[in-house]
């Protein structure tokens, strides 16, 4: 193990950090656009509106029962072709990112809303709120207050798994750090590295997650 | 004010409220009492609209409740309802409490609606947590913080759900002075209650229900003096010997 020559990281580092820049944007607007999306979908199924609630729970059992990695490699395909042209990589596996998770959001969401007390609704229709304003203004924000923690954790997960885009080709973090391995011939040092920042990244997540649980339910 | 008129409502098969008939005229207070199970916690969720009668009328201020063109949104807004389990939103200071309605219904300015709202803490006495959050007060002021919350939308009645049945007893009197007040300021109130010290102070009558039925419904004294039925004689037996 003494041929190991770390010089491959530093040498590399700004095309690297490039990469891991469009891990997090990924990341990010994936996040932001699943739980938008989701709760939406949360919205619709939890209000029992006829024909759209059932539209949306099938979405949400149809996207849970595929691979992402499907999920992501079709719609590399079929984003181009809807919009009738090309958008890049970047943009056709954030859109397969948000209709994916949303999916699982949605879920999270529903959760959080029905733990928010029956008599938290009737006081707000009671001073005359209409549904959707005791949603807006009651519901929601205590829902989500106690879903942060484990939206953290599926941030997190998604996280991991923007390195699916591996598979078309987008240059993420992971996706950089195999051109430098390859190029250079330093597969093992590029890959631990990669391991090091995904571990550093994901178990600094988790104990924060689990640090806001603990402070939700003292 | 309030005009209920042979109300039944099922929950499947169960009958909760058998031709309920009764009603609460502008400025009187009316106490509605009965054992536990017996649909008086429902009869006055019903008479806002919170939840639907089967069969029967609702009439408040001359719009019917189970109308089907009835703005209820806008009917509630001028009904205020006090909850046994308070139901402060917990996410908003006190003063925000009292003063979302104002600004999300009544789309009063924010100047005002503070104004309205610090008045009404003044009035119940808790000027001084208006910048607590809910967690941080005792049972006895959240309740009294909820009944500004109804206050504040300058309402046309105040319906209280069991409103000391989930305090400590020495914080009963607090609130019960609050309810006090309002009726001798002349505001219309249906109360559901076994408080019948509050009932003997200020009620105008006193409703006895049994088995989803109204029993009895007849002025203060009469109640408390010639106890027509033996259902009502018995509950009052039980709850006032202690």
């Amino acid at each position: 193990m003494g041929d190991f020559d770390y010089s491959v990281i530093l040498d590399n580092l700004p095309l690297l950090i490039d990469g891991l820049k469009v891990t997090f944007l990924l990341t990010f607007l994936a996040v932001v656009g699943g739980i938008v999306l989701g709760t939406f979908l949360a919205l619709i199924r939890i209000a029992k509106v006829p024909v759209f609630s059932w539209v949306a729970a099938a979405y949400v059992n149809f996207f849970r029962s595929l691979p992402l990695i499907l999920v992501i490699f079709w719609l590399y395909f079929l984003v181009p072709l809807f919009l009738g042209r090309p958008v890049g990589s970047f943009y056709s596996v954030l859109i397969a990112f948000i209709l994916f998770e949303a999916a699982y959001y949605s879920e999270i969401i529903r959760a959080g809303i029905s733990s928010v007390r029956d008599g938290q609704i009737a006081a707000g229709r009671a001073i005359g709120l209409s549904y959707p304003q005791t949603m807006r203004y009651i519901v929601l924000p205590q829902a989500f207050r106690s879903m942060v923690p484990v939206l953290l954790t599926q941030a997190i997960v998604l996280f991991q798994d923007t390195s699916l885009v591996y598979v078309v080709g987008l240059k993420d973090f992971l996706v950089s750090a195999e051109l430098v391995a390859n190029r250079d011939q330093r597969l093992v040092e590029m890959f631990l590295f990669v391991a090091v920042v995904y571990f550093i990244f994901c178990f600094a997540g988790s104990l924060y997650a689990r640090h806001l649980q603990r402070k939700l339910s003292a | 004010m309030i005009e209920i008129n042979h109300a039944s409502k099922w929950y499947g098969d169960f009958q909760v409220l058998d031709d309920c008939t009764t009603h609460v005229a502008k400025g009187e207070v009316v106490v509605v009492c009965g054992p536990s199970g017996s649909g008086k916690s429902t009869l006055i969720k019903c008479v806002n609209g919170l939840e639907a009668i089967g069969s029967g009328d609702i009439n408040v201020d001359g719009l019917k409740v189970n109308g089907r063109k009835t703005n209820l949104n806008k009917l509630r807004s001028r009904i205020g309802m006090v909850f046994q389990s308070f139901e402060l939103f917990p996410h908003m200071s006190v003063l925000d409490n009292v003063m979302l309605g104002q600004l999300k219904v009544l789309k009063r300015s924010s100047d005002e609606a503070q104004q309205r709202a610090t008045l009404l803490l003044d009035q119940v006495g808790l000027s001084e947590h208006a910048g607590k959050y809910p967690a941080q007060l005792s049972g006895g002021q959240q309740q009294r913080v909820a009944i500004a919350r109804g206050l504040a939308m300058d309402p046309i009645a105040m319906l209280f759900d069991e409103p000391t049945s989930a305090l400590d007893p020495e914080m009963i009197n607090d609130v019960l002075d609050v309810m006090v007040d309002l009726a001798q300021d002349g505001m219309t109130m249906m109360v559901v209650t076994h408080e019948m010290g509050f009932a003997q102070k200020v009620a105008d009558r006193i409703v006895f229900m049994d088995e989803g039925k109204i029993v009895e419904d007849s002025p203060k004294d009469e109640f408390f003096k010639a106890q027509g039925s033996e259902r009502a004689k018995e509950f009052l037996s039980k709850i006032l010997t202690h």
